[in-house]
């Protein structure tokens, strides 16, 4: 990141620099938090005090943002999100079936983590490849027109990487 | 400027690029390459012409053959047989397209009128220059050249256009009273927020035809007197995200966003704002909130946001659909506008079909156009030979429409009497394998997780609600259930704070409407006949096929599975808890759920 920083902390540094840029924007807080979790991975507490001086808001009102939104999380999680899409398309075409599969396989609930850390479960809301019902996705890979079998094999490729 | 005698057109919306679509547009631009066609040639990357199911798509102009279903292995045969020897390789053709080259003539597009999606798959989204070959801020130049402010505002209003976000408010009275409304600083918001589950549209004009919005708000700002805009996008969509920004860059580049814009003395500066999962930011109150940099919970009106919006300044905000009819109203006139669909709903709708149907995809047709049109004539009817049992319309908010209302023509008025809405115009097809309780369940469990809670009648009223259709599908269905959903439905209906809130209840008072006996079924006779309600089902054993090998009884957890070894088993109903385990473990499919 920034040649110039000395602080050896580089996460910190960016998360800075982020907060000088946006500093003079109305409604900066949601733009802020979307960069500190690219940044982060997750929205920890500390995370949330260097915004709050950094913006000069309170951290009541930033924990109350963070804790309102689903997109934000203050749990790190897993390397691979899997998204369960239970949009209407989806879920008229069985996605609670493919969602019961993946419980099973990975043993996790919704929004939880396995305890490797590998695998993160989420039921979205529609991502809007409705053509494909019922859809999956894993990070940036899609998988569409499942069928409860296809399951376990999808997972496989993900275990050993 | 190059001119190529032909054009290869690749569709890169979200779901064509999930099928792969950028190796094939790699592989076309090598193919193209390697027979040293790449100066007679161009491949283009296009956004959605709305075939999804039969996605990648690739349209090879100027025979306008559409090919669909292509796989990286197709490639070489349509660069050898089409692009080389000019002969149309009939075998990939969509396939309602028989015989016949053009996509305009299939069946899918026939019936189809596009002005929303006018550009969509037909140019580079991500060229400022395609956009303006095909007339692109031309609408935007007339208008700050040409007419004053109060001439725009009286042509979108005479146009009859109303808002396509769902509620069909007329878009034209809205920018007037924030025209008439006093401040020093307005804003302009675009709803790009498109968070019902099954609707796509806005994603593909925004994928498709990004500069379409940039322009339409453009005309809005002049018309109401503004220099400020926002367009709030979902996170989810990062395709519409990226070029959302591409174009935005680029109308700044060429003096088209920014001061003195057409050497005129109005200003535009526009800038983009990303959700962050959270459905009821959709709603107007909760979205100028929400760009705020606060929870986006709704505010009570009055005061509208036309006199005090977002920052407490006047402001409109409009559906992305909506801003995508204004340039080619202002081009083509109101006149024409009402030309096409209802004298009540002029103009067209853009539907995102999904579910039980063939063609699953985006459709633009006039309003006024019946439900059974949209479905059998452009949708492709039921797949696997099934009944058609219902359509729903408008997401969370809004209701069912059952077999006898397929012929009522679709308009806003139409149907808020059958006790559905337009919505942003999600259309899901269900047949007679869905229960209507159990999809009733499935639009309150939504509700209930993306209420914000400000409001106790949204966030008590959905969840009591939510609770006794769950018990219901679970087979503890009380007399009185229905009296009771129709109770709470009326409060939240009366005392929610935002839209959201008071149409939460449809869902379930539309289902009760026309599928009451469904209901009554699953609480009088605790039967689901759809067969999806998992507690109301038995398991059962086809005696024929089983070849009691004794793994269903080996995994029965409270052995209610009882046999000898090469004969049928039989499951005893009243110790089955219908975990589902012999099912699995069943290697003859001997084991049905009915």
């Amino acid at each position: 990141m920034s040649k110039n920083c000395q602080c050896g902390e580089d996460k910190i540094c960016q998360l800075n620099k982020v907060i000088e840029e946006h500093k003079d924007m109305a409604g900066a807080l949601i733009p802020v938090l979307h960069e500190a979790q690219e940044i982060f991975g997750y929205l920890p507490m500390a995370v949330q005090k260097q915004i709050s001086e950094g913006l000069n808001i309170s951290l009541a009102e930033i924990y109350g943002v963070v804790t309102f939104y689903s997109e934000f999380t203050t749990e790190p999680k897993g390397k691979y999100q899997v998204n369960v899409c239970l949009g209407t398309a989806c879920y008229v075409k069985g996605a609670s079936d493919i969602l019961d599969q993946f419980k099973k396989q990975l043993k996790i609930d919704v929004g939880q983590t396995t305890s490797d850390n590998k695998f993160s479960m989420n039921a979205c809301r529609c991502v809007g490849a409705c053509g494909l019902a019922p859809v999956v996705t894993i990070n940036e890979d899609v998988y569409g027109k499942l069928e409860a079998d296809d399951v376990k094999e999808i997972l496989e490729k993900y275990r050993d990487k | 400027m190059h001119i190529y005698s032909s054009h290869v057109l690749v569709c890169s919306g979200t779901s064509c690029t999930s099928k792969q679509s950028p190796l094939l547009i790699k592989k076309l631009e090598d193919g193209i390459k390697r027979n040293k066609l790449d100066k007679k040639i161009q491949v283009i990357t296009t956004s959605c012409l709305g075939l999804c199911e039969e996605g990648p798509i690739v349209v090879v102009y100027p025979e306008g053959a559409i090919y669909s279903n292509v796989s990286i292995i197709d490639v070489d045969e349509i660069i050898n047989e089409h692009l080389v020897k000019g002969r149309i390789v009939k075998r990939l053709l969509s396939g309602n397209n028989e015989g016949n080259n053009s996509y305009e003539s299939a069946d899918f597009f026939k019936k189809q009128e596009r002005i929303a999606l006018r550009n969509c798959g037909v140019i580079n989204p991500e060229s400022i220059e395609e956009y303006i070959a095909l007339d692109g801020y031309q609408a935007l130049g007339k208008v700050l050249t040409t007419m004053t402010s109060e001439e725009v505002i009286d042509k979108v209003l005479d146009s009859g256009l109303r808002g396509r976000g769902g509620a069909g408010f007329p878009t034209g009275r809205k920018w007037l009273f924030a025209a008439k409304a006093k401040g020093d600083k307005k804003y302009v918001c675009c709803n790009a927020d498109e968070g019902d589950p099954g609707a796509f549209m806005d994603r593909s004009v925004l994928e498709g035809d990004p500069h379409s919005i940039i322009e339409a708000m453009a005309i809005a700002a002049y018309g109401i007197g503004s220099d400020q805009g926002y367009i709030y996008v979902r996170a989810e969509y990062p395709i519409a995200v990226k070029r959302l920004n591409i174009a935005i860059n680029q109308a700044k580049e060429i003096g088209l966003l920014g001061d003195n814009i057409f050497g005129t003395d109005f200003s535009f500066n526009l800038e983009l704002r990303l959700g962050a999962g959270a459905f009821v930011c959709g709603e107007e109150t909760a979205l100028m909130t929400s760009i705020e940099g606060k929870r986006g919970e709704p505010r009570p009106r009055p005061p509208f946001p036309a006199n005090k919006g977002l920052f407490q300044k006047p402001t409109i905000l409009n559906n992305v659909e909506t801003l995508a009819n204004i340039p080619v109203i202002i081009l083509k006139g109101a006149k024409w506008f009402k030309t096409i669909g209802t004298k009540k709903s002029p103009g067209t709708k853009v539907f995102a079909i999904g579910g039980k149907i063939n063609n699953t995809g985006l459709v633009e047709v006039p309003m006024g156009t019946t439900l059974r049109e949209v479905i059998y004539d452009i949708g492709g009817g039921i797949p696997n030979g099934k009944k058609f049992k219902a359509a729903q319309t408008g997401g969370p908010s809004g209701g069912c429409i059952p077999t006898e209302h397929l012929d009522v023509p679709i308009e806003y008025d139409t149907l808020i009497e059958l006790g559905s809405m337009m919505g942003s115009g999600g259309l899901i097809v269900m047949d007679e394998d869905n229960c209507m309780v159990d999809i009733a369940k499935f639009f309150l469990e939504f509700s209930v997780d993306e209420s914000c809670g400000k409001c106790p009648p949204c966030r008590i009223g959905t969840k009591r609600m939510y609770g006794i259709l769950k018990r219901i599908t679970e087979g503890k269905g009380e007399a009185g259930d229905i009296k009771t959903l129709e109770e709470l439905a009326e409060s939240i209906q009366a005392a929610a704070l935002c839209g959201l809130g008071k149409t939460s209840p449809n869902p379930v008072l539309s289902t009760l409407r026309y599928f009451r006996h469904e209901y009554e079924e699953h609480i009088n006779d605790k039967k689901c006949s759809a067969g999806v309600c998992k507690e109301l089902l038995d398991y059962i054993i086809i005696p024929g096929d089983c070849k009691g090998c004794t793994k269903c009884i080996k995994v029965c957890p409270t052995k209610a599975i009882t046999g000898k070894v090469k004969e049928p088993h039989i499951i005893h109903q009243e110790d089955c808890i219908k975990c589902g385990a012999c099912l699995e473990a069943c290697p003859f499919g001997a084991i049905i759920r009915k």
